[in-house]
């Protein structure tokens, strides 16, 4: 007997694509909330513990008014993960994406951040040749599927790199590039944020690997101890830094470092660090095969 | 650490009565500015069409909405200061402005005219537009609106803040206190986490460098 498979509605797709922008923008996913609220209770350097509470009474009129959390309305990313109950047809799933984030753009309406690179146009659509940006994963025997929208800002994206270590250089190689690329950024990043980090893969998949590692919520660990320990290490030796909040000063320079890795070559050892902000947006849609629509973040 | 509440337009005195790691909250008048209003008045030159004397610029490009010829905020926040460095020394000297509010802070020689001429960097805090959006009352002009959303924006502001003054105009700058004690502390934290700095450590293009 052939299994059930169900059609994808795509002008729902476009609809939750539109919803998810216009509601990262807004609200901060609650583990980044505490997270902050947490850092400022901590804080013992004043000038770090005014910054925090700017932010955090930010945060909440921003939710209560409707209003952006920040300006910049970012680059979209979609991240999909659809189950295997699907039948997927992939342009049509670009398309509805697409038109979602043309739409949210257009009808809230707020700054269209998205241009071509080398005219510097801008349609005011936040969508273009090759944007959004678009994850493709897929989950066996999955009967839901689920769409992680990032919108990310630019301050901390052009403090981002990716590095080619020599094996010889080992792990250290790779703890030296953070601190150092950390430092470094001062405040142009808008620090306390996400450290993503991507270890392994090649050229093009480490940098997907740190895009991952920041979209993942605060308060989770690596599922590989090793990777979890150095998680652990990287966040203690950053905080000591002293860097602090906006790179003014205090205890709290980052949330959090995550880390995704995969295998790489032997002769190759390379490290993305991708750099998110305080205002860690994101917002998730999962959509069963019914249609019905949950919301998260 | 000292908190000020200051009214615009500001003048020489005042500014050199702030210090690095002081609070500033604002009343009055700031002029919202970014790149290209920058390139215009000192590629292209030409001045601006209102005087920027004792007003703090701020570094952003907001989304505004014209409503029956009123333009109405939407949000406003600020942006990366780095970017307009080069030209904020000639900002100062030329137009007398006496306070540049972004985020990140800005060069050496930005501090250097910030010296000479009693001007001061103030830092907003990066990302909270929601709150510096409704701190700004109303755009009561915008000049060279052709350039929006990067013309000049006056905008009238009440306790915008709080501002922590970054640089000040006796040379001294809390981002390069606060970056050089972190990178003096980095041998202590490299030791303590068994990175070896002996080694070259540096990515494999740099090291062909090194090449005989
Ligand atoms: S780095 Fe993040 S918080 Fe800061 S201005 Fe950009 S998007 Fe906003």
């Amino acid at each position: 007997m052939s299994e059930m498979k169900i059609q994808i509605d795509y002008g729902l797709i476009e609809e939750v694509a539109k919803d998810l922008y216009i509601r990262a923008l807004q609200e901060l996913p609650p583990d980044i909330l505490k997270a902050l609220q947490s850092a400022c209770e901590r804080e013992s350097n004043p000038t770090a513990r005014t910054i925090l509470q700017t932010i955090l009474r930010s945060i909440a009129l921003s939710k209560e008014k409707k209003m952006l959390i920040c300006q910049d309305t970012g680059l979209p990313i979609y991240l999909l993960s659809i189950g295997e109950k699907f039948i997927l047809d992939g342009y049509r799933m670009k398309q509805a994406l697409s038109e979602g984030a043309r739409r949210a753009t257009q009808s809230y309406p707020f700054r269209g951040s998205s241009l071509h690179p080398l005219t510097r146009e801008n349609p005011q659509t936040s969508v273009g040749y090759g944007l959004p940006v678009i994850h493709w994963d897929f989950i066996p025997n999955g009967d839901y599927m689920e769409i992680l929208m990032v919108p990310k800002g630019s301050g901390s994206e052009n403090m981002s790199g990716i590095e080619m270590f020599t094996p010889a250089d080992g792990v250290e190689a790779l703890k030296k590039y953070v601190l150092d690329k950390v430092v470094r950024s001062g405040g142009n990043p808008c620090p306390p944020g996400i450290i993503g980090i991507g270890i392994g893969g090649s050229f093009d998949s480490v940098g997907y690997l740190a895009k991952r590692a920041v979209c993942r919520p605060l308060g989770t660990r690596n599922d590989d101890p090793q990777f979890a320990a150095l998680e652990e290490e990287l966040e203690e030796a950053i905080n000591s830094s002293g860097l602090g909040p906006m790179g003014l000063g205090g205890d709290t320079t980052t949330l959090g470092v995550h880390i995704e890795w995969s295998y790489t070559h032997m002769s190759q050892n390379p490290i993305a660090l991708n750099y998110q902000c305080w205002a860690a947006r994101r917002a998730r849609a999962r959509i069963g095969i019914d249609g019905r629509v949950e919301n998260g973040f | 650490m000292e908190l000020y509440k200051l009214q615009t337009p500001l003048d020489e005195k005042t500014i050199r009565s702030l210090k690095a790691g002081d609070q500033v909250f604002l009343d009055g008048h700031v002029f919202g500015m970014r790149d290209k209003t920058h390139i215009e008045i000192f590629v292209n030159g030409n001045s601006p069409p209102v005087s920027l004397e004792g007003y703090p610029v701020l570094h952003t490009a907001p989304s505004l909405r014209k409503v029956d010829n009123k333009w109405e905020k939407m949000v406003i926040g600020t942006t990366t200061s780095m970017r307009m460095d080069r030209f904020v020394p000639k900002l100062i000297e030329r137009y007398r402005v006496r306070a540049i509010i972004g985020k990140a802070g800005l060069s050496e020689r930005s501090l250097e005219a910030m010296q000479r001429f009693g001007a001061c960097y103030l830092a907003i805090v990066g990302g909270a537009a929601g709150l510096e959006t409704l701190q700004i009352e109303e755009v009561e002009a915008v000049y060279w609106p052709h350039l929006h959303p990067e013309a000049i924006y006056q905008l009238r502001v009440s306790g915008l803040g709080p501002l922590v003054v970054a640089m000040d105009a006796h040379g001294s700058s809390l981002y390069e206190t606060v970056r050089t004690r972190a990178l003096d502390k980095l041998p202590e934290i490299y030791r303590r986490y068994h990175i070896t700095i002996e080694h070259n450590l540096a990515p494999i293009d740099r090291l062909l460098s090194q090449m005989s």
